[in-house]
């Protein structure tokens, strides 16, 4: 097992994957998680920072306004500013709705123990 | 302390219709209030620059007609906040007059209907500017210019739990308000009652998307709240297909929000950092802890919609791969036309090319299109419609000329479904994102009663 799956992509893991304004300046994105495990092995992999996200959507960090971990909804979240408001004329997507597409491939490594984890946590775990 | 129950059976009502049928449960189960809101400023600057609705009539009757038949038959107060998606003057007066209508047609006793308007005249605004009390930004803006204020063409400002609590007091059967912070018309409900404010306006905060706050997801369905007298707040999916979740009422709070923790409306802010969410029975989540901060200074928010100009829209195809891969240069052509023809400003020209990066633009991380052939979408805006219709045609039509070293097609660099150029909208951009101190929360929205049915 280690070695062979050292990566999994995001979407292989998270439950949702959506983007959305957040008010006319900024647009927000939340990924979120079946169950504590795997957002904990997202979360602890670093993989989704505010470092991370902004070089995958090729923007300085100072156009992230929040990066939020939110552990109730085993969630994590970021904004980013627009650089014109929603419904200027050019503006391809008004409602933000289909900006979340990229992270979908971003590769989730995880560690030989992190695997053992999970198949344990899902083992145990009756919603699976 | 009694406990009060609130139905919310659509998140922005009039977008879409309510699901007739979990409404119906909601109803049967009840409640001491039936609300919603109607507004939103995801459909962009225009219906609010516009003075329009983006609803349809039709949708905002059924749903309007839906409510206020429940809401008489219980005898409960009935609540819309933001009428007809922007809250504008015009809007409330459109849902006045469709509720009046309403209840002559069903032959309704007679009601008190209670309204309030949200618009501000931009005299206002400019006095408090040169009075020493500056318009702030949100989300990073600088503080309103007057050139700014000068350019926007209507202003709504968002009203808190004020206005709906003041025509509670007097009375109202029937509630139609101008633009409203979605969760005061829920909180407002509880707070007239006697409820605590971090229970109501959390009560607000989580109904005002109706089912958005259930799983599986499923949009217009009736979501039912209650503040129990204890602080805590109970939430429940009316729709037989549907549960209220510790995941789905956790995640609601994120959605559409730059940060879960924080809510902010006119008067305070209520502070959701240690919520603690509890699965009571197969489809409630109670949900206790939530911490309404009073501010010290109360300030409203507001919403203004510009004008850029009139627009026209063009679009032409390509499938030439020598052409997919140098697009920007049939694009740099075709800008280069427009400019020997007009110059370099007094106009705007946008190139949305799909198949490339037409969806995300410069978000777009990849950089070299995978696609066999691009849809490319010409935007003008002008002063005026001709104006804007000869560059968008140059704009559009000069691509099919567009002259590139190696292309084997000389005969046309592009393809057209229409040899034309399509009017659309006039284009609107958001002036306003900013707020405003007032001496109350009742100082901009001026409240109206009047009677309905026979």
């Amino acid at each position: 097992m280690e070695g062979r799956n050292s990566t999994r992509k995001l979407i292989e893991i998270a439950k949702t994957i959506r983007s959305k304004n957040a008010g006319v300046d900024k647009i927000t994105f939340d990924i979120i998680f079946r169950d504590r495990a795997d957002y904990d092995l997202v979360r602890d992999s670093r993989a989704l920072t505010r470092e991370t996200v902004a070089a995958l959507y090729g923007i300085d960090g100072d156009r992230i306004s929040d990066f939020v971990e939110f552990d109730p909804a085993f969630a994590i979240k970021f904004t980013l500013y627009r650089v014109r408001p929603s419904g200027s004329p050019g503006d391809p997507d008004i409602f933000g709705a289909q900006q979340y597409a990229p992270l979908m491939d971003v590769e989730i490594p995880l560690s030989g123990k992190t695997i053992v984890q999970t198949i344990a946590a899902r083992d145990t775990d009756p919603c699976r | 302390m009694e406990s009060t129950r609130i139905i919310c059976p659509n998140g922005h009502l009039g977008f879409a219709p309510l699901k007739p049928d979990s409404f119906h449960l909601g109803v049967a189960a009840k409640p001491d209030f039936i609300a919603a809101d109607s507004g939103s400023d995801d459909v962009g600057p225009g219906p609010l620059g516009t003075d329009t609705s983006t609803s349809l009539r039709q949708w905002q009757e059924h749903d309007l007609e839906e409510m206020l038949l429940a809401a008489r038959k219980l005898g409960v107060p009935m609540i819309i906040g933001s009428a007809g998606d922007t809250g504008s003057n015009s809007r409330v007066d459109l849902f006045v007059g469709m509720i009046k209508d309403l209840a002559k047609k069903h032959g309704l006793t007679r009601f008190k209907l209670g309204y309030f308007y949200s618009e501000v005249e931009p005299e206002y605004l400019r006095a408090k500017m040169r009075g020493g009390s500056p318009i702030l930004g949100l989300d990073g803006r600088p503080p309103l210019t007057e050139e700014e204020l000068d350019a926007t063409s209507h202003i709504v400002a968002m009203a808190g739990v004020h206005p709906f609590m003041d025509l509670l007091d007097r009375g109202a059967d029937v509630i139609i308000g101008g633009r409203s912070s979605d969760s005061a018309i829920f909180a407002a409900a509880a707070l007239h009652r006697g409820h605590g404010m971090s229970e109501s306006y959390y009560l607000g905060k989580v109904l005002e998307c109706a089912s958005f706050c259930a799983e599986p997801y499923g949009g217009k369905e009736t979501v039912m709240g209650e503040v129990n007298g204890s602080g805590e707040v109970l939430v429940t999916a009316m729709s037989p297909a549907q549960r209220c979740t510790v995941a789905s009422v956790a995640g609601h709070a994120m959605y559409e929000r730059s940060n879960p923790y924080h809510e902010y409306v006119a008067g305070g802010m209520l502070d959701m950092t240690h919520c603690d969410y509890q699965q009571v029975s197969e489809k409630t989540t109670r949900v206790t802890g939530a911490n309404f901060m009073p501010a010290d200074e109360m300030r409203v928010k507001l919403e203004g919609a510009g004008k850029l100009g009139e627009r026209f829209v063009g679009i032409a195809g390509i499938r030439d791969p020598y052409t997919v891969r140098h697009v920007d240069l049939v694009i740099e052509w075709a800008r280069t036309q427009v400019r020997e023809r007009f110059g370099e400003d007094g106009y705007e020209l946008y190139y949305n090319v799909f198949g490339k990066n037409g969806v995300m633009g410069d978000l777009e991380p990849v950089k070299q299109t995978q696609s066999h052939e691009l849809c490319v979408v010409v935007q003008a805006v002008a002063p005026t419609a001709e104006m804007a219709e000869e560059i968008c045609m140059t704009g559009t039509r000069q691509m099919f000329y567009a002259r590139l070293p190696d292309v084997k097609g000389t005969a046309g660099s592009v393809s057209f479904i229409l040899d034309e150029v399509l009017r659309a909208s006039p284009a609107y951009h958001w002036t306003l994102n900013h707020t405003v101190a007032v001496a109350h929360g009742l100082e901009l929205f001026p409240r109206h009663m009047t009677q309905a049915g026979g």
